[in-house]
């Protein structure tokens, strides 16, 4: 297990550096140059030439991009042209935003996408099978942003149950701790700031895993079938158990495997899902700062932020290969033998 | 697969060792995909899924050909008719410039059916023939290849296409090509798997020792028997690309003001949401239906190819 454990760490960091080498260049080669940008179109070559020298940009491409790749290690990721303040800072300063929405996503996709998916196997062919596939075709189909926004409509627009935007009302806001309101507000036992919190992420929540929701069902249900049909299931059947009991013990728990892989994933894909939730939303996270970003040119912003979500991503494949081949060693044999 | 492979390569010239015996072959292609027809055509979602992209393939090119079939002049201001709600006048009601949204819309197919098809082109040829080099050629090529598409695919697609757009700037070409650029990994990543399945078949090996090139393996005998997943693949990449293209609208990225497109108008709805939510319904509606009759089209194709399914 260790071995395969090192080999799929080894395996990561080219992509990394990859990543990074691919980020930069997008960012300093393809790009428009950023003096102009910042700096408008009415300053001197003078003042773009003091402005590049600067920032870093006029030394040579490779020595620029060793600079960058030497700073992003030591957990610089650079100076917005815009504040002037570290990205660092304003990404560690927003990150919990992001990891609580994307958590909470998470378990409201796999609680409902599981228990869709189970029903629909277990009643082939019945209402709720028609109803998880259709909640599945229509939660891939429709943006997110329309569904927050639909959202928004009915239960802060109509209905006025719920907030339409933000993270918490600013009073109850607990100071300090984790960043993750809803543990922050738990501990303390601030259980009014706790309610208050709770209410703002339902609805970017909701919205932000209806895509993983629809992933996960369509894979818990064939999963599930598949299972359902195969040998040791008719065993435990014939030997008079409980249709309950065999459905759970032996049928979820094995078709649990790959559904775990894709729960895994979709985590990190709700990142990618994010920046649009949070924009719609207002939601306080990386997601909307890195979009904000964009539409000012803020390249180290972009470049720190895209940079810092494909570590993420790749660091959560790596922790989903890695609890697979510890749940299935079948994986790991063969990649072995491979 | 092994089905779809023997007879889906109609028309390519039969192999020299083999040629008597395919002499039966066009009459065993026709049949396949006239089996894929019957079943797609018993299929109910997948054929009203057909239609309804007919339906808004002939929108686009009727309203491009001729605009003045179009209800209003979907870039005519008439602040009277700001924000004017949905009415027997203005069916889908009109936006903050008293813009008809039903014209806008219908312009609007346009620009999401022309994103979505040429970004899936784009993705498909480099793709197709990058998994196609990879899977054929084996070796550095094959690893320098897919570890490049290793890293496209460390970073969510949507945050990818949006960094090109922040690179290459605004507007809808350069939206068309990030979106195409993002999906190239999954393209390449399904032909590379599938060329290294048909490659080891003996046609395959008939055609190097005849002499055949490298690249006349690779698109004439390899390629066509691939053909069924890249189908399906290029069907549901449609409707990804319109969804990130919509995303790259509504997020500013994608056409430039006055032109209509779905995400963008749903975009700029935002600041009314309450107002006049009927701005941003009818957009997200003609975006979720169009992805869903793509979904639909592109499972209902899946299972026709797939003999198990025929067989069901």
């Amino acid at each position: 297990m260790l071995r395969y454990v090192i080999k799929r760490v080894l395996q990561a960091i080219p992509v990394l550096l990859g990543l990074s080498i691919v980020v930069f260049l997008i960012m300093r080669v393809f790009s428009a140059d950023p003096a102009s940008v910042v700096l408008g179109e009415h300053a001197t070559q003078e003042q773009m030439q003091a402005w590049r020298e600067a920032n870093g940009l006029t030394a040579s491409i490779v020595v620029q991009y060793l600079n960058f790749l030497g700073s992003a290690l030591r957990g610089d990721l650079g100076t917005s042209y815009y504040t002037h303040t570290s990205v660092t800072t304003e990404i560690m300063s927003r990150f919990p935003a992001t990891v609580e929405l994307a958590i909470v996503a998470i378990i409201v996709a796999s609680v409902l996408g599981i228990v869709l998916g189970v029903l629909a196997a277990v009643h082939k062919g019945s209402f709720v099978d028609g109803l998880s596939t259709f909640v599945a075709l229509v939660g891939v189909s429709m943006p997110i942003f329309w569904s927050g926004v639909l959202m928004i409509i009915l239960f802060a627009g109509t209905l006025h149950v719920l907030p339409s935007g933000g993270r918490i009302d600013p009073l109850l806001a607990p100071v300090g701790g984790t960043g993750l309101f809803i543990l922050d507000t738990l501990l303390s036992g601030d259980f009014e700031a706790l309610g208050n919190a709770l209410q703002h992420i339902v609805l970017p929540a909701l919205a932000l895993s209806l895509y993983s929701m629809a992933i996960i069902t369509r894979m818990t249900r064939s999963s599930m079938l598949e299972t359902l049909g195969e040998d040791y299931v008719r065993t435990a059947r014939a030997k008079g158990l409980p249709k309950g009991s065999v459905d759970r013990h032996h049928a979820l728990r094995n078709a649990m495997l790959p559904v775990t892989t894709v729960i895994g994933l979709q985590f990190g894909s709700l990142l990618g899902g994010a920046l649009l939730t949070e924009t719609v939303f207002a939601w306080p996270g990386i997601g909307k700062y890195v979009v904000d970003s964009i539409l000012k040119s803020d390249f180290p912003v972009v470049q720190g932020t895209v940079l810092l979500i494909g570590v993420i991503f790749v660091v959560i494949n790596l922790i989903v290969d890695i609890v697979y081949a510890y749940l299935d060693p079948r994986i790991k044999y063969s990649q072995e033998e491979g | 697969m092994i089905l779809v492979e023997k007879t889906l390569d109609s028309g390519q010239e039969p192999m020299g060792p083999t040629k008597g015996v395919d002499a039966a072959r066009p009459q065993k292609a026709e049949s396949i995909w006239k089996d894929v027809w019957y079943s797609l055509s018993h299929n109910g979602p997948a054929m009203a899924s057909l239609v309804f992209i007919g339906l808004v393939v002939l929108i686009a090119v009727v309203t491009a050909i001729a605009p003045g079939v179009l209800p209003y002049d979907p870039y005519e201001q008439d602040l009277t008719q700001s924000f004017a709600a949905p009415s027997a006048t203005h069916w889908f009601g009109c936006d903050q410039q008293g813009r008809d949204i039903l014209a806008r819309m219908m312009v609007g197919a346009q620009v999401s059916l022309t994103v979505g098809v040429i970004s899936v082109a784009l993705s498909l040829v480099v793709g197709v023939t990058l998994g196609a080099i990879a899977g054929y050629k084996g070796g550095k090529a094959d690893t320098a290849i897919m570890r490049l598409m290793d890293i496209m695919l460390a970073v969510p697609s949507i945050l990818l296409a949006i960094t090109f757009m922040a690179a290459l700037g605004k507007g809808i070409d350069k939206a068309v090509i990030a979106i195409g650029l993002v999906s190239i990994p999954e393209y390449a990543r399904i032909v590379r798997s599938q060329v290294l399945s048909v490659k080891a078949n003996d046609y395959v090996s008939a055609a190097r020792v005849i002499g055949d090139s490298d690249a006349k393996i690779i698109f004439r005998h390899i390629l066509p028997n691939v053909a069924p997943s890249i189908i399906v693949r290029a069907t549901l990449g449609i409707s990804g690309a319109i969804l990130d293209a919509a995303a790259l609208g509504f997020l500013g990225l994608g056409v430039q003001p006055p032109q209509a497109e779905w995400g963008d108008m749903l975009g700029r709805g935002r600041d009314y949401i309450f107002q006049a939510p009927h701005v941003m319904i009818f957009p997200g509606l003609a975006i979720t239906l169009t992805v869903l009759a793509f979904n639909l089209l592109g499972d209902g194709i899946r299972d026709a190819f797939d003999p198990k399914s025929r067989r069901r």
